[in-house]
């Protein structure tokens, strides 16, 4: 599986982190972190840019994190018209932060800064994979 | 306070939402204007830099392009992106060419036509703007990025959609003034509070047009400047600085540490602090992004930007007037041309030429301008 497979929309598909995809299909969000210095990634990078090491294992996203911000999109780019409204949020799971989106039946007033919010890895109606927020 | 290279001629054309010519033509507007302005001829220019959002140009390598229709061959000429910043990128890189020796007048051109592609190919290309990889595939785009900053802000300092209606009251009311703007109309606080969510907490009202347009900035070394002009513009402090593309790379999302750094390091250069800049331009591209700049620049503490906004300090007779000649949300926002823009805005104020919008006795200015959502921050301190 290439990691073309990732997203609603994808825009690229070759990466040295594609197991990202693999992992996701496991319902596992997974990061990297470095073998050599112990800095974490997320999103993952295949290189570590702190010690200049070239050599990643994959570690574990879990428990819950915190609404950074959100905001409730009405009109989305091309490829997403039909997706709206839709709310992108950015969360912090101790120390990691992730960019996704908030589930599409989450009541509003579970969404605000500060909530705690889990991650779940989702398959999206047209084949793709994705993960999403969800109320703790 | 150095006084090592002027800005010693400024044009800029209409901002206008579909303009009636090619890139060339579009971009001949700005030039000539800043050369009748600066009294000198293609002859005594020694090299261009060409500044513009590759994306939205049909023409692959525009400089080559625009250094033939603009007379400058055989003169070095090259182009420089920093999407939303790129004219003021061309900015820094024109002050080393000159101050390195290599060359004595420099032009500095920015442009978009952004009507040059269709609007469906336009969204498509913003959606880009974002980390192909791990974001845009989540449906990203710029409006929603910034409502993200505005969320946080909120959040952390109490600030409302009223303060952020407020930036684009104020913004209308110059707009109104500028007859280079695209937005012309005033809007009440109600219009503005009324408007429909893009992305929220940001309604249609807090967001800036797209539009064609070009500007032209014309530098010199100091020798040269003394000798041409009667009224140059010192350039006081440059600063630049970056942040993450992704929003996980990102401490925090109630300010825009590309800028912090900028201004820092402009400030330092310039020998100077918020509390002496007379008049400044800040990239107002959505409402959040001024009051951000508020702060970010030091014209208030962090979280009280709002204060100055309700206030009317940064209104023509306040305080610090920030963006009297409308900003970008008045005069509409084409990627490689609105640096310059802002440039010249503080270039007329500093020679006393701003008409209606003359801030009295502006003796130093500050242009604020952002590339992306906070990727690249350039700060640049003007005097005369």
């Amino acid at each position: 599986m290439g990691f073309e497979k990732f997203g609603h929309v994808s825009f690229t598909s070759q990466t040295k982190t594609e197991a990202f995809v693999d992992y996701l299909s496991k319902n596992e969000i997974r990061a990297t972190k470095c073998r050599a210095c112990g800095r974490v990634f997320f999103p993952p990078q295949a290189d570590c840019s702190s010690c200049l090491a070239r050599d990643m294992e994959w570690v574990k996203v879990e428990g819950s994190g915190r609404i950074i911000s959100f905001t409730k999109v009405n009109y989305g780019p091309t490829g997403f018209e039909d997706d709206v409204p839709y709310i992108l949020a950015l969360a912090d799971f101790n120390g990691i932060k992730v960019f996704g989106r908030i589930s599409k039946d989450t009541p509003e007033e579970q969404i605000a800064v500060g909530k705690e919010v889990k991650a779940e890895a989702i398959s999206l109606p047209n084949g793709q994979v994705s993960y999403q927020f969800l109320p703790a | 306070m150095p006084k090592d290279v002027a800005i010693i001629g400024v044009g800029q054309s209409a901002f206008v939402r579909n303009y009636e010519g090619s890139i060339r033509e579009l971009a001949f507007e700005a030039y000539s204007e800043a050369m009748k302005d600066a009294g000198i001829t293609n002859r005594d220019v020694g090299a261009s830099i060409i500044c513009s959002a590759p994306e939205y140009d049909k023409q692959r390598s525009p400089a080559g392009l625009m250094a033939e229709y603009l007379g400058l061959n055989p003169q070095p000429t090259f182009a420089l992106e920093s999407v939303c910043s790129s004219s003021t990128s061309g900015l820094r890189a024109a002050y080393a060419l000159i101050k390195s020796g290599l060359h004595d007048i420099v032009v500095v051109l920015g442009f978009q036509k952004m009507s040059e592609i269709t609007s469906a190919d336009s969204q498509e290309r913003m959606g880009r703007g974002a980390d192909i990889m791990w974001e845009s595939p989540f449906g990203t785009m710029m409006p929603a990025y910034y409502a993200m900053h505005a969320r946080a802000h909120f959040a952390r300092y109490g600030t409302t959609e009223k303060d952020l209606a407020l930036i684009r009251v104020k913004a209308t009311k110059y707009g109104t003034l500028n007859e280079k703007a695209v937005y012309r109309k005033q809007l009440t606080l109600e219009q503005c509070l009324e408007s429909e969510y893009i992305a929220s907490p940001l309604k249609k009202f807090d967001c800036c047009a797209n539009a064609d347009g070009s500007s032209c900035m014309i530098l010199a070394s100091a020798d040269r400047a003394k000798e041409i002009s009667k009224k140059p513009v010192w350039i006081l402090g440059l600063g630049s600085g970056t942040a993450s593309l992704t929003m996980t790379g990102r401490d925090a999302l109630d300010g825009l540490n590309c800028a912090r750094v900028a201004a820092q390091e402009a400030y330092k250069m310039a020998g100077v602090g918020p509390q002496d800049i007379d008049v400044a331009e800040v990239h107002d591209c959505f409402t959040i992004a001024e009051m951000m700049a508020y702060e970010n620049l030091g014209f208030a503490e962090p979280g009280k930007g709002a204060e100055l906004i309700r206030e009317g300090e940064t209104y023509l007779e306040g305080k610090i007037p920030v963006n009297v000649d409308g900003g970008l949300l008045s005069k509409g926002h084409p990627i490689g041309a609105t640096g310059g823009s802002q440039v010249r805005t503080i270039v007329l104020q500093l020679r006393g030429e701003a008409g209606e919008i003359q801030v009295p006795g502006a003796e130093i200015g500050l242009v604020h301008n952002i590339g992306g959502v906070g990727i690249y921050g350039n700060v640049a301190i003007f005097g005369r």
